[in-house]
């Protein structure tokens, strides 16, 4: 079995026999969920040291063996510039879901069972080569979402755990029709992922290449979010545990944008470059739309989630943007799709981080609404602090990696299409808000239900410090991580010109 | 041409062990009745070995070219066996020690054989033949294990199948005239040449009568109350075997009158269609599980009629659909296991809470209900998966948008169900019974056919060598 194998597997298989064994105790599950998870994260690492480039089109750590040979569909793994960075943002979330947890007292075996199956899917959409594995680990990844919501979230969890399932199932069958296009239109007939973007179907086909692109972009957007199909994201987010927000945002919304880069862009770029303003419109929509939104919350997992959808609106803009083929612009469609890549790993480490720290203002006082507190620096100080990082690091500052993923992203957008200028307000509102959220929230005398907030504790301060670490770490040192990224998104921007 | 009744080995097997059980079973005693399953057990594995065995030879043709031993026969056989031998893990626990226990295996073993005949036949007096061979057992069956709703899904089930059989009577008497034969090599000929009217009137008639027997629309009235009134082995059975024979023999009759008429595939995409929606959205605010599922079963012969909307055009077709009738049986068993194995509980508030005292059960309504809504990576996720993409490959690309919006609708009402069993137990919620006693049979059958529809979706790439043969003759 090789590497990659088991970093997908080796969480399942934890997983079932957490599931299999209830003699297993409360804590020992809690610490073989932490294990396991620190095992994942030094298995990436071993990975990310013995990663090279493997060049235009081609997966390090491949790995194929044929599963329904008769369908062209095999159990095809490997990672590329695209991929590992993606892996390696996913077993950090997941580890400091499994520190946060560690003092959770509800049905801790099964829930460090969930939780691993669903680190196993999420790893497995971010290696999978072939287009039905994607799908396989795509659509579990929803279900084990689902019970995470349902089985451990409070308010109305049940209702908000059904309109995420039945939206977010919509959007995966979408994407699995424009699969079966890309399956049916593909010479010879197959899934895998390589052999589909080296010859892409439906060349000089624009009618039948815009509806299975229509398929899929539809089923990607439903996930990532962008506007209009967002609408399950808020109360999924304000009804599920901390740690299922931070797995939700940290790493299911990605899915969705990955699935740009890998699959839609380099398999269909000829409609990709024309539809690519539509994709650029629909970005600027939703990092507007989500930045607005954001500003009138009051509750705070609400205003977070809306942040989200501006965030990933900036990622739905660079890739449209990078399909704007213009005169001598190469380098900067480039630079936007590396923005892009970035975006996705900061936007998970910082969400994640800032979804853990709402949830410490659950546990204490029972409610996310920002007006039942205030002057919370004075009782709960390491909490403000490490909120205020988080705060800073999602309005994009300099010194984090929110700033290198916008700048970058911008420098490439705006000197393919100067119009995309217009998204830059999103980061003004973006920064007004969370400053207004900290006034609010940590300013001032202390009020409401401040007085006795406890500050934070070991596990809380380990789960989300580290994520903040991180992208302070990218912010300051970003060459780790585009050394990484560039060589693919060249490769990408240069498969989308075709 | 020749006899060579050796080919039909595993119908002849079927039959004989019925015939064995029910002179057997008359003298055993009540408590030993077990004897007459074990035989039962014993003749369906011989015949699914049999029918295994014979899938690795030659296609041929038996009884002058009016059966078929093809890939499509061989695996109907197998499916149809095994998936019965599941259902005496079902009638284990609800008809143990009961007065009609042999009889009922009996009976179970001839609908059985006339399914498997109903598979490989290529003729259309022959066709009649198997049809009443499967649907007169049938009628037993559902008036022998219900009570007084039995009854009535009984007459119900009897006033249509005489409706669908007389319609199909019809239809070969026409196509006959029109042919001069009925043996489906010759109609293959024949039929282009004929008046378009008189055609279509006997396809449709024979139609009729196949659809009876899948449950499909418009001849599936009888379905949801047999579900719901009938013994929970006979709706087992009923919404399971029959539709392995009957969608074999309408797939083997479309793929003949399309050979030159291609608007025979529309129909059959336009009877896929009114399948699904109408079973989906019917299923929609069921409160019994097993309606809720006889509901489901409608709405499942849409999805497996979508392949045969390809029959010819696409290579995927005949595979893909006897793919999805293999991953269909376990899955539909096992969920209708799990009524067996709650008898008492037959609203879905009340399986509120289940996984919690009975976690092993939950997970296998999870498993069976996310099977039947195609989750990967669950047997019916693959059928389904290679059913649309037959249909979009053979022209039909609307087909597999109709699939995946009909996926989407059927998860609400299966969620309906699942979604209680994990939820939080009220305090005053009814008790569920514990893991032995009468249920344990059922319980186990489910389990194992939840597990079977796992395998098949992982393993999917064996079970697909193993139809992807010559096809059909």
């Amino acid at each position: 079995m090789s590497m990659l194998s088991l970093i997908v597997f080796l969480p399942l298989a934890a997983a079932a026999v957490l599931a299999a064994v209830p003699a297993i105790g409360p804590a020992a599950a809690r610490w073989a969920w932490i294990a396991v998870s620190v095992l994942e994260v030094l298995l990436v690492a071993v990975v990310w040291a013995g990663y090279k480039d493997p060049g235009p089109n081609g997966l390090a750590f491949e790995e194929q063996v044929p599963w329904i040979p008769g369908v062209g569909s095999s159990y095809h793994v490997g990672i590329d510039g695209l991929s590992l960075p993606l892996v390696a943002m996913t077993v950090v979330v997941f580890l400091a879901c499994a520190v946060y947890c560690l003092r959770d007292s509800d049905r801790p075996r099964v829930q460090a069972a969930l939780f691993l199956f669903l680190q196993s899917m999420s790893l497995g959409v971010f290696v999978s080569a072939d287009l039905i594995l994607f799908f396989v680990f795509f659509d579990l990844s929803i279900v084990g979402m689902y019970f995470i919501i349902a089985g451990w979230g409070h308010g109305n969890a049940a209702r908000s755990a059904l309109k995420f399932f039945l939206y977010t199932f919509l959007g995966s069958l979408a994407l699995l029709l424009g699969f079966i296009g890309l399956y049916v239109f593909s010479a010879p007939h197959t899934f895998d992922i390589p052999e589909l973007v080296a010859a892409p179907p439906l060349a000089g086909e624009p009618l039948a290449g815009g509806l299975v692109l229509a398929a899929i972009l539809v089923g990607l957007a439903v996930k990532t979010p962008t506007v209009p199909f967002h609408t399950w994201l808020p109360p999924a987010h304000t009804d599920a545990p901390a740690a299922g927000s931070a797995v939700l945002a940290g790493v299911l919304l990605k899915m969705g944008a990955y699935g740009f880069v890998r699959i839609a862009m380099p398999m269909l770029p000829e409609v990709w470059r024309a539809w690519a303003w539509v994709i650029v419109a629909v970005g600027i929509v939703s990092v507007l739309y989500g930045a607005l939104v954001a500003l009138a919350q009051t509750d705070l997992k609400r205003m977070i989630a809306y942040t989200s959808v501006n965030h990933m609106g900036y990622i739905v803009l660079a890739l449209g943007a990078a399909g704007l083929l213009v005169e001598g612009a190469e380098q900067a469609r480039s630079v936007a799709v590396t923005g892009a890549m970035v975006q996705m790993v900061s936007h998970g480490l910082i969400t994640a981080a800032l979804f853990l720290l709402a949830g410490v203002m659950q546990s204490r006082a029972g409610t996310y609404d920002l007006g039942s507190y205030g002057g919370l620096a004075g009782p709960a100080p390491r909490y403000a602090a490490l909120f205020a990082i988080g705060a800073f690091a999602s309005l994009g500052l300099p010194g984090f990696s929110g700033f290198i993923a916008e700048f970058q992203i911008f420098a490439g957008s705006v000197a393919v299409a100067p119009v995309t200028a217009v998204a830059l307000v999103g980061i003004v509102i973006t920064a007004a808000l969370f400053l207004r959220a900290l006034q609010r929230v940590f300013t001032g005398p202390a009020a409401g239900r401040s007085p006795g907030f406890a500050d934070l504790r070991a596990h809380e301060l380990w789960s989300a410090g580290p994520l903040l670490a991180l992208s302070v770490l990218i912010g300051v040192l970003p060459l780790v991580l585009l050394g990484v990224i560039e060589p693919s998104s060249a490769a990408l921007v240069e498969l989308v010109g075709r | 041409m020749q006899m060579s009744p050796g080919l039909l080995l595993p119908e002849i097997i079927v039959f004989t062990g019925g015939l064995a059980v029910l002179l057997g079973g008359s003298f055993l005693p009540r408590q030993r009745q077990w004897i007459a399953r074990a035989a039962a057990a014993l003749a369906l594995l011989g015949a699914a070995t049999a029918a295994a065995v014979a899938m690795a030879g030659p296609a041929q043709s038996a009884f002058a070219g009016t059966f078929a031993v093809d890939t499509a026969t061989g695996a109907a056989r197998v499916i149809a066996t095994l998936a019965t031998l599941l259902i005496l893990g079902v009638a284990s626990g609800e008809l143990k020690d009961s007065p009609r226990e042999s009889d009922t295996y009996a009976l179970l073993l001839f609908a059985t054989a006339g399914v498997m005949v109903l598979a490989g036949i290529t003729d259309l007096l022959v066709l009649i033949v198997g049809f009443l061979l499967a649907s007169i057992p049938l009628y037993g069956i559902i008036g022998l294990t219900g009570g007084r709703l039995g009854a009535e899904a009984a007459v119900k089930t009897y006033l249509m199948g005489a409706l669908s059989g007389i319609l199909l009577m019809l239809g070969v008497t026409v196509l006959y005239a029109l042919a001069g034969g009925t043996d489906y090599a010759l109609l293959r000929e024949a039929l282009p040449t004929a008046p378009d009217a008189a055609v279509g009137t006997g396809i449709l008639g024979v139609l009729a009568g196949l659809l009876f027997k899948a449950g499909g629309v418009p001849m599936h009235f009888w379905v949801p109350d047999a579900a719901q009134g009938s013994g929970v082995t006979a709706a087992t059975f009923l919404t399971t075997v029959p539709k392995v024979g009957a969608l074999v023999a309408v797939y083997r009759l479309v793929a003949t009158v399309s050979a030159e008429e291609h608007s025979w595939l529309l129909v059959a995409a336009l009877l896929a269609t009114a399948s699904m929606f109408l079973g989906n959205l019917a299923a929609y605010w069921q409160t019994d599980p097993r309606r809720l599922l006889g509901w489901s079963t409608v709405a499942q012969v849409g999805f497996l009629l979508v392949p045969v909307a390809a029959a010819g055009r696409s290579d995927l077709a005949l595979p893909s659909l006897l793919f999805y009738l293999a991953a269909y049986a376990v899955t539909n068993v096992a969920a209708f296991a799990v009524t067996a194995a709650l008898p008492e509980h037959r609203t879905l508030a009340e399986y509120r809470g289940l996984a919690r005292s009975r976690p092993g059960l939950g997970l296998t309504v999870l498993v069976a209900l996310l099977g039947l809504v195609g989750t990967p990576p669950l047997a019916i996720f693959v059928g389904k998966l290679t059913t649309a993409t037959a249909a979009w490959d053979g022209g039909h690309g609307w087909l597999a948008l109709v699939v995946v919006v009909n996926s989407v609708i059927s998860l609400f009402y299966y969620l309906r169900w699942f979604a209680p069993v994990f939820a939080r137990p009220d305090s005053q919620a009814a008790e569920f019974p514990g893991r032995g006693g009468m249920a344990a049979w059922p319980a186990v059958t489910a389990a194992v056919a939840a597990t079977a529809s796992l395998a098949l979706g992982v393993l999917a790439g064996v079970l697909w060598a193993a139809l992807d043969g010559p096809g059909i003759l």
